[in-house]
């Protein structure tokens, strides 16, 4: 199960994520545009993902939740 | 009613301001208004309101603004150079639909003029106080007492309608003293309860209000506009209001209002002891301007006189009222100079002399 | 497992700011505060004019917009008319410290009951970058093109270090947010600034030092490394006053 949730159509592919994340699994994906045109983030393995929402605290956003049942 | 009492114009407007629930004022020193914040801030702290005095007038009419903003009846007053300071924060007053009550103690023009008695400032408190499409509700008071009545029906408009209220005096009515009555109601300072848009905090009862004036769709910014112009409409419609004396067999009908207004009526009833036919009507609200009581008054008169402190501004409101249909001419002091009864008459013989 | 939402007190909108701009990390952590304090109704938000201008969208305690610079002094009535409301600006370099530096000054040196959120990103982003008083030496912008020269323009304001000489002012404090580490500090800073409003404490001012990316012509990552680089040497981050909370 993933536990960071990126919000598709939120994310403005700015990559402010990408510099906190202390496994290094936060990047930005360049296969699918989104709704107003950028590539998004994402977590390239969710299993060494520790939770630790520290993207999440970077997003200018608010487009990454972690854990609980919200996916935005 | 209370006793009366002689009080200055510029305190008796402070006092009635308080007694119209104005719980917050917030000014700046200048000639000649300086007494409505020395008064306000000995009576303020006394009944539980606020005075401030702020950094400058543009800081003073934004304090305004964010006391109106909260639902909370406020007012500021200055004298011209002031007031063209203030026209920033009017305007965003006027754009975010907020009640507050001005005041201008007018003085001599432009710059830093003269500290003398003007109505100079006629064009701007009608045509231009701020940038934008907006009117100010504009009461011309002509005595003391006057003023005091004048508050409290600014306040209540200014609430019914959300827009600004000026209540445009000059140095003369300011600093001169004259017995006034105030009514011995007990003052209570305005809250937010009728004012369900006030952003006071929401209590999470409600969803956020926003207090406003920004709209960068222009179809959203002209509907805004439009509906504040259908609201001025009824304003118009109701609350126009001039005072008229002697104008139903004037040949020569004089318009002035304010303090004006007094010396011009003192050279129309001298000119009546002397046989002439000549009346005279004084606006009392300037916006809205009481087009159709000057229409009526001058109806049967073959010539107006506009007598202004100023080179002449009314004076072309009072001839579109009365679409030029008849010849209108101008006798003014301007510059702090105060026009003389005895010069008015002369100007009305003149005027009649010319029939 | 930590849990991380977005706050109540932030409108669940799009907001329209540039990727990578720092305003939204802000906003967010203006809302963390409000809803840890649970003080979202009894709380008025007053925006600037710059690229916040919309912030009344972004927030979901009551909002007023103000006319340039003069946010302070609206502030000023609303917390006169509400003493017990909690009231915050939100302004820019340009709206804070040029076009109402007066209005800035004198809300502190009052000891205004209020809480200043100032972004300072050394330019006007609004208006397409332009010079702002908080523009570094030889930064060059849309009106500095040949980089800011301190003999002709004069010299960026350091609105922190002057706001703390003023005895209305409780807490003057300079934070940024381009790491989670400072994100943390900002936010205990921010809170700070909220609790000494209850407590009636005074005038309490957080700057943030905040990226451009747009008008730097940086990328979001890059803009990170400038404030590092070139802000933080110019603007110290720390504390400059705190008075104790009664």
């Amino acid at each position: 199960m993933a536990k960071m949730n990126v919000d598709f159509d939120r994310c403005k592919g700015c990559g402010l994520c990408t510099t906190a994340c202390p496994k290094k699994i936060v990047e930005l994906q360049t296969e699918k545009l989104n709704k107003k045109g950028y590539y998004t983030a994402v977590c390239i393995d969710d299993d060494a993902c520790i939770g630790c929402a520290l993207c999440a605290m970077m997003c200018p956003d608010c487009a990454i939740t972690v854990g609980g049942d919200n996916n935005g | 009613m209370a006793e009366k009492s002689l009080m200055k114009g510029n305190e008796a407007l402070a006092e009635a301001a308080l007694r119209a629930g104005c719980k917050c004022f917030f000014g700046y020193p200048i000639t000649p208004q300086t007494e409505i914040s020395a008064y306000l801030s000995k009576r303020m702290p006394k009944v539980g309101g606020t005075f401030l005095q702020a950094e400058s007038e543009v800081a003073a009419i934004n304090m305004v603004y964010g006391c109106a903003s909260s639902g909370i009846r406020c007012m500021t007053s200055s004298s011209s150079p002031g007031i063209s300071l203030k026209t920033e924060g009017i305007s965003y007053i006027a754009g975010a639909d907020l009640p507050c009550v001005v005041i201008n103690v007018q003085r001599g023009g432009p710059g830093l003029g003269g500290i003398q008695p003007s109505q100079a400032d006629y064009w701007q408190v009608t045509h231009a106080l701020g940038h934008g499409d907006f009117h100010a509700l504009v009461f011309a008071p002509a005595s003391v007492q006057e003023m005091v009545d004048t508050v409290t029906k600014a306040f209540d408009l200014a609430d019914e309608f959300r827009m600004p209220a000026v209540i445009l005096a000059d140095g003369l009515l300011g600093q001169m003293m004259e017995p006034v009555q105030f009514d011995d109601a007990e003052i209570v300072l305005s809250d937010a309860s009728k004012k369900p848009w006030a952003a006071n905090g929401h209590q999470n009862k409600r969803k956020h209000n926003i207090i406003n004036s920004l709209y960068l769709q222009p179809d959203q910014l002209e509907d805004k506009v439009a509906e504040r112009f259908k609201r001025y409409e009824k304003v118009k419609a109701e609350h126009s209001e001039a005072v008229a004396d002697y104008c139903d067999d004037a040949d020569t009908v004089v318009v002035a209002y304010g303090s004006t207004a007094r010396l011009a009526k003192s050279a129309v009833e001298a000119a009546r002891k002397e046989g002439m036919k000549v009346g005279i009507i004084r606006p009392v609200t300037l916006w809205p301007f009481p087009v159709k009581q000057i229409q009526k008054a001058c109806e049967n008169a073959k010539n107006v006189l506009v007598v202004e402190m100023s080179m002449g501004q009314m004076i072309d409101d009072v001839k579109l009222a009365i679409n030029c249909s008849k010849p209108v001419e101008f006798y003014g002091r301007t510059g702090g100079v105060i026009p003389k009864p005895a010069e008015i008459l002369a100007k009305i013989k003149e005027m009649g002399g010319k029939n | 497992m930590p849990e991380f939402k977005r706050p109540h007190a932030l409108a669940d909108v799009t907001t329209h700011y540039c990727p990578g701009c720092t305003h939204g990390i802000v906003h967010r952590i203006v809302s963390e505060v409000i809803d840890e304090m649970g003080i979202e109704g009894d709380t008025v938000g007053i925006c600037p004019v710059g690229c916040s201008v919309m912030a009344y969208d972004y927030f979901e305690c009551d909002m007023i917009e103000a006319a340039h610079g003069r946010a302070p002094a609206v502030a000023t009535g609303v917390k006169r008319a509400n003493p017990d409301k909690f009231v915050f600006t939100y302004q820019g370099d340009g709206d804070l410290a040029a076009i109402g530096t007066a209005e800035i000054v004198h809300a502190a040196t009052r000891g205004e009951n209020i809480t200043v959120i100032f972004i300072n990103n050394t330019t006007y982003g609004m208006t397409g970058g332009q010079m702002a008083p908080t523009t570094l030496p030889g930064q060059v912008t849309q009106t500095t093109p040949y980089g800011r020269n301190t003999s002709v323009e004069g010299f960026p304001v350091r609105v922190c270090e002057m706001l703390s000489q003023l005895s209305g002012v409780a807490l003057a404090e300079r934070v940024t947010v381009i790491d989670p580490k400072n994100i943390n500090i900002a936010k205990k800073a921010i809170r700070k600034g909220f609790e000494f409003q209850k407590n009636k404490q005074g005038f309490s001012i957080i700057e943030v030092l905040s990226t451009c990316p747009t008008n730097w012509g940086k990328t979001p990552i890059e803009a990170l490394q400038r404030v590092r680089d070139e802000m933080i040497p110019y603007y110290p981050l720390g504390v400059f006053k705190e008075g104790a909370v009664r």
